[in-house]
């Protein structure tokens, strides 16, 4: 897949545009150095960053927090077979909470954005208003989608109530769109054409077969019978471990649950009316998990 | 006196909340000085991302010194009352003056320094601001839009000192984010403008604005192009800059094969982009964004970089558009079928199905003037497009894809424009066919499933769909009995659920949906001028349904009972109303005592059926006019008028020309008037009063003929 010229001019922009790999050891690096746990992906299927529960725990109670790390995202409805030059079904996120928000937070982020080699002096970089409502989560908070160049590349939020619960002292969320960030800096089209590393590996030739074999499982093998039943079972088992006083396992499965449905929406199966049941279990049982967190014994 | 400098500087404040902003200070600002006292010259108001600033002209320096003297209770009140007293004044008892035995309190103040009363104002305006939105950030409690992280406040040259929540007041500020980033030191309100000006940051936003508008037009000009002005845009962009730089760039003429509608509001919602037309009026393939820097290479990479952005989304609803296109309408609305309309109203395909078949029967009784066949045909496609890619991204333009599907499809004209206008209230007959069956079908069933608006809340937007209903009858001039339509749409929904659904069930919601849709007519009516009271009116003539008919009937009303004649002759009839009222008056006595009039009656039977006997009928016909025997010459002068004007109203409300109906019971009101003067109603004889109650019973019935004038107010 070769670039088009207009791209080999915006590449030109960037002379040493990151690689993929790097952007990510780069913002690492970054918010390292400010202080923030350097943590991995968890290891559930999720739809955002936001539900690590490095986010939505911590973001609970008053003790002080900062932690950044890449979280995959699976979001089942938005695969596309690997056709989509902008659309992925599996991609990732990368994520930073800092509890409480510092009051140059603005100042921090838009310095991982001169880091990661975006001038804002050539570059237009802008706060769009953003409202962030999770109604999974039982969580919101006020900010913005940050623009560069007409392009929203980081969802910036001041989180006011997790699981129901405010936030004292609240948490700020940066959520960077890995993907998309590559995207501009290298001046690529086509996300299947990013430069995962320096040495010749693109994108595609890591992720494009499992975005077309994900898109058909998701989409049209995925046995809706068995989805049905995982999502009872996420359920009864987060209430047990409710029962048990385990907010962290009982979390766990109503991040499972989450994704069974996010997976039986994609199937096509629940319908607009039941769409609110589902998503307002799953709240529930957020809920109850955050209040559980809470409550533990400190 | 001095001027007033007051900026509250944040994180970026949305755009769209700005301008109440902006007024919400003014007002919270003249508030709080005027109840100090405080005497100012005019205030102007600025915003940007972020800052909300005020400059005040003219500010006293101090107020003046009052002296209150208030009287109070004697001085040998109960204890009670002079407490009272001393807690209403908030003075000791030793300070009370004793002036012949009456306490009073003189309460002096002094007057107070301009920059203490401008400190609490400031103070005041953040602790009570309306944003429709406000958030807690860090560890602190206090609410704003945004972070609020500086306070500027300068009275003259002198900072008022305040402190909110540990952002204390001072005289810097900050420029532009990229251009000037430091912290810079404003004067006072004479060098507040120019100084941020040359920090790359204009404060006020009608100049940017203009800005925005002036050179938006430029480049597009020379690019050869027009801009497509849109005052949205130009608000929404100068409330997201400081420094606005609109900017052309350029998308591949390809894209131009996706409808127009989807491209502008591609660029307008998603990008907040302008859209430009060519020579000949066309999209062209080219728009204008404002970037917020004046940037180092002279905006090139910010135009490519915008433009890529653009490119992908056009990419994608070109994606949508040419699947959408591959799927022929028929096959989307049989998709219908899994998509639930509501968990107690099946899916949208069962609602498709009743709605073409209203539809059809709208056209089939007359209704509506159009192609039975065309109209059905719309109605089965007119859902069609909430299964294509195209509505699932921009769920906005229900029915404009609908529209261009069917026109690519080949389908008849009637028919690709009544999917693409049945959501409004559209004028073309096939259009207002679907349009009309559409919402009388949503209201209908939501009302036979109880899920009626109450208050504020109306999730399924059935009163939007009510006024839409009106406006269709009304603009199109459609002509229907309301209550027999609504039957038969709820009884094409219940068919729906079981044969076996009773008619009279019917009843309660069909009487309910009419209640409502009287509601909305007023609602709609008021904002023409129509009296709520006249709808009222002539909706309780309980058998005038037709809303175009209702409404000639109420226009003639208003008309009316704005002259002369009209207000007297609804003074009499509320006296004729009353008095029947007073006495309990109900008409013609079945049972009356012996030697008056009545009509003998022989056991149980339903008094009505003797009203038909033949033997009987000159007898009820006599009594009911209220002429039998009629002694006094405004008694027959009345009857007279009644005889005449009766049956001229009659024929006029059946030819619908009510103006003249109206004329008729006009009439009236000299004999009525006259019968008020010189006839005892309740007279001694019983007889004669049993006359003269049914002869006003008689005036009240033709009256009533045109509108139930008791419900008429005034």
């Amino acid at each position: 897949m070769g670039q088009s010229p207009a791209n080999s001019l915006l590449t030109g922009q960037f002379p040493l545009s990151l690689s993929f790999q790097d952007l990510i050891l780069t913002l690492h690096r970054y918010w390292g150095a400010q202080d923030c746990v350097i943590l991995q992906p968890y290891d559930m299927e999720m739809g955002a960053g936001t539900f690590h529960p490095a986010t939505v725990l911590r973001a609970l109670g008053a003790e002080a927090w900062r932690a950044a790390y890449v979280q995959p995202c699976r979001r089942p409805t938005d695969g596309r077979y690997g056709e989509n030059p902008n659309r992925l079904g599996h991609y990732y996120q990368y994520q930073v909470v800092l509890k409480p928000s510092p009051d140059d937070l603005q100042d921090l982020y838009l310095g991982s954005l001169t880091e990661i080699g975006i001038d804002p002096l050539k570059h237009d970089i802008r706060f769009v208003e953003d409202d962030w409502e999770s109604p999974t989560l039982g969580a919101w908070g006020l900010g913005w989608e940050v623009w560069c160049d007409g392009m929203e590349v980081t969802q910036f939020t001041y989180f006011q109530q997790v699981g129901g619960f405010e936030c004292k002292p609240v948490t700020g969320e940066l959520t960077y769109g890995l993907e998309r960030l590559a995207m501009y800096i290298q001046g690529v089209d086509n996300v299947f054409d990013l430069r995962f590393n320096d040495a010749g590996v693109r994108y595609g030739q890591i992720f494009r077969e499992n975005e077309i074999e994900m898109s058909t499982y998701n989409f049209e093998v995925a046995d809706t019978d068995t989805l049905f039943d995982s999502f009872r079972k996420a359920a009864a088992e987060c209430e047990r471990c409710l029962t048990a006083k385990l907010p962290i396992p009982a979390y766990e499965q109503a991040i499972k649950a989450s994704h069974v449905f996010n997976t039986l929406q994609a199937r096509g199966v629940i319908s607009v009316a039941e769409r609110q049941a589902y998503i307002g279990r799953v709240r529930d049982l957020a809920k109850a998990a955050c209040g559980a967190w809470l409550e533990r014994a400190p | 006196m001095a001027d007033f400098l007051l900026e509250l500087l944040s994180e970026e404040i949305p755009a769209r909340m700005q301008a109440k902003a902006r007024n919400d200070l003014a007002r919270l600002f003249a508030e709080c000085t005027s109840a100090a006292g405080l005497a100012t010259g005019p205030i102007d108001v600025y915003s940007t991302p972020r800052r909300l600033a005020l400059i005040a002209r003219d500010v006293a320096e101090a107020t003046d010194a009052t002296r209150d003297e208030l009287k109070g209770p004697r001085a040998n009140a109960p204890e009670q009352a002079i407490d009272g007293f001393l807690k209403k004044t908030g003075l000791q008892r030793d300070q009370l003056e004793d002036r012949g035995g009456v306490f009073f309190a003189v309460v002096e103040r002094a007057g107070r320094r301009a920059s203490d009363i401008l400190a609490d104002a400031v103070g005041r305006i953040v602790a009570e601001f309306p944003w429709p939105k406000s958030m807690r950030w860090a560890e602190g409690d206090l609410r704003w839009v945004r972070p609020l992280h500086r306070i500027v406040a300068i009275f003259g040259e002198e900072i008022v000192a305040v402190e909110i929540d540990g952002v204390a007041s001072g005289a810097a500020t900050l420029g532009h984010r990229f251009h000037h980033p430091g912290p810079i030191t404003i004067g006072g309100a004479s060098d507040y403008v120019e100084k941020l000006r040359a920090c790359h940051v204009i404060v006020d936003q009608e100049e940017r604005e203009q800005l925005i508008r002036d050179e938006a037009a430029k480049v597009t000009a020379a690019a050869g192009l027009t801009l497509l002005p849109d005052e949205g845009l130009v608000v929404e962009n100068a409330g997201l800059t400081e420094w606005p730089v609109p900017l052309v760039g350029s998308f591949d003429a390809d894209f131009l094969d996706v409808p127009r509608e989807v491209i502008v509001l591609t660029m307008r919602t998603n990008q907040k982009y302008f859209a430009c037309t060519n020579d000949e009026g066309l999209l062209a393939p080219a728009f204008v964004c404002v970037a917020n820097i004046e940037a180092s290479d002279g905006g090139e990479a910010i135009a490519q970089g915008n433009a890529r952005v653009l490119a992908a989304r056009l990419a994608d609803a070109r994606f949508f558009w040419e699947q959408d296109l591959k799927a022929p309408l028929d096959e989307q609305a049989r998709k219908l079928g899994s998509i639930v309309f509501h968990e107690k109203l099946g899916t949208v395909a069962d609602k498709v199905e009743r709605v073409a078949k209203l539809a059809r029967w709208l056209v089939e009784t007359g209704v509506v003037k159009a192609d039975a066949d065309e109209v059905e045909r719309a109605a089965r496609l007119a859902k069609a497009d909430l299964v294509s890619g195209m509505v699932g991204e921009f769920p906005e333009l229900q029915g404009v894809i609908g529209g261009y599907l069917a026109e690519a499809r080949g389908e008849p004209k009637g028919v690709a424009d009544a999917i693409r206008e049945h959501y409004g209230a559209p004028n073309q007959s096939v259009s207002a066919a679907v349009a009309l069956a559409d919402k009388l079908d949503t209201i209908c069933a939501f009302f036979s499933i109880d899920q009626k608006p109450t208050g504020s809340k109306d999730p399924f937007a059935l009163r939007r769909a009510a006024i839409a209903s009106i406006e269709i009858i009304v603009g199109n001039r459609l002509r229907l009995g309301l209550t027999e339509a609504l039957r038969g749409v709820l009884a094409n929904r219940a068919g729906q659920v079981s044969d076996a659904e009773p008619a009279h069930r019917l009843d309660k919601p069909a009487s309910e949906i009419l209640d409502f849709f009287a509601d909305r007519l007023k609602v709609q009516q008021r904002e023409a001028g129509v009296r709520h009271d006249l709808i009222d009116a002539v909706f309780a003539l309980g058998d005038e349904d037709d809303l175009v008919r209702l409404l000639a009937r109420v226009k003639a009303l208003q008309d009316f009972v704005g002259t002369e004649d009209g207000t007297n002759l609804l003074v009499a009839y509320k006296r004729a109303a009353n008095i029947l009222k007073k006495e309990k008056w109900e008409g013609p006595r079945v049972m009356s005592s012996p030697g008056s009039q009545g009509i003998p009656q022989t056991g149980e039977e339903d008094p009505l059926v003797l009203v038909d006997d033949p033997i009987l009928k000159d007898a009820v016909a006599e009594i009911a006019s209220g002429s039998a025997g009629a002694d006094l010459p405004q008694e027959k002068a009345l009857i007279s008028a009644l005889d005449a004007a009766e049956p001229k109203a009659g024929a006029a409300i059946d030819k619908e020309d009510f103006t003249s109906a109206m004329a008729a019971l006009a009439s009236l009101r000299k004999p009525i008037d006259d019968f008020f003067d010189h006839v005892t109603v309740n007279d001694a004889d019983a007889g004669k009063r049993e006359r003269r109650l049914n002869l006003l019973m008689r005036f009240r019935e033709a009256v009533n003929r045109v509108a139930d004038f008791s419900r008429i107010e005034g």
